[in-house]
């Protein structure tokens, strides 16, 4: 006959069994405490590394700000330089990228998911995609340099903007069309049925519900990845991002996307490499600077998904 | 002509054909003989495959019009599959198959120049969980209207007259401009049902339309249902036997068998007036489920 069998059993057995005992859950505590110690980690390095550009280049960024900011480079004195030709630059570069990759990607991943659906080709293109985005830039600035600042000159003018941007749009638009990808796949089916069960087309579908439904990740995805191609160095230095001033003379804004550039990974660089303290600063202004345009970047990302995700 | 008709009607059928019986046996479908009715849909020899995967076989019956036409069964019998037959919604599934012929008023609608689109306006449908869009309630309605090219001046009778028709205007009136999201279940699946109808359609499709919903609510589709098989022919798939028997006028009960490889496939074990399927059915199979002993 067991405790549980009688009713004084149950409850001296309840009393005994159903009270805190300590240690318990001693995994489910430590594994709390690691996450929590991963991410004073992760946020902690973030916080170290702008806190010693911050101070590696305070005394540009609190004695100079407004020349670093509005001039060009200089090769004479470290107080000269500036990196106002790498922020046009840079903008200029990734308003060429978006202009490329953003529709280009969309449509691929509108093509992969809504009218090549579960086909073998649809599922082999993905997974090429996927592993292009593992592909160092290094790679795609080669591709650049080979593809369109060679073979397409016609067109790009040889080592220009465009020719910049078209490079870092090859280099996005793996992440602009898996990104969307997902958020298209993550549209409920419900939704679509709906949509057909009231005799919509696919196109009407398509426009009318899928896309606005899944707006907001692709736009947060694609400017996220407008960011990451703000930062790159390495492909631009290969299709001839200047290192040094750049004389524009009086060409207009138009004209500039088909003459030479610089962008502020590039100066960054440049910087890096002089010799002397003075200069080592100004590569610390310069990231302080990048970090403040991706930060922007990033905001307008906030904003746009914010502005398509109704309050439905 | 369509809106005459709602209005007329609505004067003439008294709420009280909308009355539920809960001993299982329906009222009104039990009136006797039926009388000679218009043919709807004519199915014969049915089959649905996925892919090499046979769902449904050999399925062959009539619906007919102005009549709610109930499919029961145990899960994974194709009730709902071969629901989705009648208006081509297997199309949007990857490798579905139909063979056989389903005659819409004796069109083939499986043949090559009928287009799924116009299948899909004239036979609407309402879907196992609510599903609006994630627009306002006034949008989610005159969706299907502004698709099949509504005067902008039409839409506000349409929708007073399709949420009415649902039994909904009196709850939602004030505020058609908010979000359907923020409806309660039931009303949301009464809203998908006067969307289904704002776009006129002659049939109205409905798969398992109150599984996700509570009693109180399920009572109210159901009135519902008894009320639009005056403008609409109905053909419901329900879990619910006594559902079935209180609302429908036809029943086809389907049952699934094991093949020798090892797949299920769906076939209709019996098709007849719902009373007398809950009363006296034919087969052992039908029997064996209606009282429990199965499923």
């Amino acid at each position: 006959m067991t405790v549980l069998s009688t009713p004084v059993g149950i409850a001296t057995s309840a009393a005994d069994t159903l009270r805190r005992r300590p240690g318990a859950d001693m995994a489910g505590a430590a594994f709390k405490w690691l996450l929590i110690g991963a991410t004073v980690f992760a946020t902690g390095f973030l916080a170290v590394l702008l806190g010693v550009m911050i101070v590696d280049g305070w005394d540009v960024l609190s004695g100079n700000l407004v020349h670093f900011l509005t001039h060009g480079f200089s090769q004479r004195s470290a107080t000269d330089a500036g990196v106002w030709q790498g922020i046009i630059g840079s903008l200029q570069v990734a308003l060429v990228t978006g202009v490329f990759a953003i529709p280009i990607g969309i449509a691929t991943a509108i093509y992969l998911v809504e009218y090549a659906e579960g086909s073998r080709f649809a599922r082999l293109v993905e997974l090429n995609i996927r592993n292009l985005a593992g592909v160092p830039s290094i790679v795609y600035g080669l591709l650049g340099l080979a593809v369109f600042v060679k073979t397409l000159s016609g067109f790009t003018q040889g080592k220009t903007v465009i020719a910049g941007g078209m490079t870092l749009a090859a280099m996005v638009l793996p992440i602009v069309v898996i990104t969307s990808v997902e958020a298209l796949k993550a549209v409920p089916s419900s939704l679509r049925e709906a949509a057909y069960g009231v005799g919509a087309t696919k196109w009407e579908v398509l426009s009318r519900q899928v896309l606005p439904a899944a707006m907001s990740t692709i736009l947060t995805g694609t400017v996220l990845s407008l960011a990451r191609a703000l930062g790159e160095a390495a492909p631009l230095i290969l299709v001839g991002a200047a290192t040094g001033f750049l004389r524009f003379g009086d060409a207009n804004f138009a004209e500039t996307f088909t003459g030479p550039y610089t962008a502020l990974p590039v100066l960054i660089l440049n910087f890096a490499q002089q010799p002397g303290d003075d200069w080592g600063t100004n590569a610390a202004a310069a990231s302080v600077v990048i970090l403040v345009l991706v930060l922007m970047v990033n905001g307008v990302a906030i904003y746009l998904r914010n502005r398509f995700e109704k309050q439905w | 002509m369509t809106e005459e008709r709602v209005t007329e009607e609505r004067e003439q059928v008294p709420v009280s054909t909308a009355r539920i019986d809960v001993s299982g046996v329906t009222t009104a479908a039990t009136t006797g003989t039926r009388t000679e009715v218009n043919t709807v849909f004519e199915c014969s020899g049915v089959d649905v495959y996925y892919g090499d995967f046979r769902a449904l076989r050999d399925v062959t019956l009539d619906v007919a019009e102005h009549e709610v036409t109930a499919l029961i069964g145990p899960s994974g019998c194709g009730k709902s599959t071969f629901l989705r037959c009648f208006n081509r919604m297997n199309d949007l599934i990857e490798g579905a198959r139909v063979e056989g012929t389903v005659n819409y008023h004796g069109v083939d609608l499986y043949q090559a120049e009928i287009d799924p689109v116009e299948v899909r306006r004239r036979i609407g449908m309402v879907f196992q969980k609510p599903n609006p869009f994630p627009k306002s309630i006034y949008d989610n309605i005159a969706y299907g209207p502004r698709l099949a090219g509504a005067r902008k001046s039409a839409l506000d009778d349409i929708i007073e007259r399709s949420l009415i028709r649902a039994a909904l205007w009196e709850e939602v009136k004030d505020r058609l401009k908010s979000s359907a999201y923020g409806l309660s279940g039931g009303q949301q699946q009464r809203l998908c049902i006067a969307r289904a109808i704002a776009v006129e359609p002659d049939v109205v499709l409905m798969d398992e339309p109150c599984s996700a919903l509570d009693p109180i609510a399920t009572g109210r589709i159901e009135e519902l249902i008894a009320e639009l098989k005056t403008d609409y022919t109905i053909v419901i798939v329900t879990h619910n036997m006594q559902q079935a028997a209180r609302i429908s006028d036809m029943t086809a009960f389907f049952s699934v068998q094991l093949n020798e490889r090892g797949t299920r496939t769906g076939e209709l074990v019996e098709f007849a007036p719902t009373s007398h399927i809950f009363t006296k059915p034919d087969d052992q199979r039908t029997e064996a489920y209606i009282t429990g002993r199965v499923g």
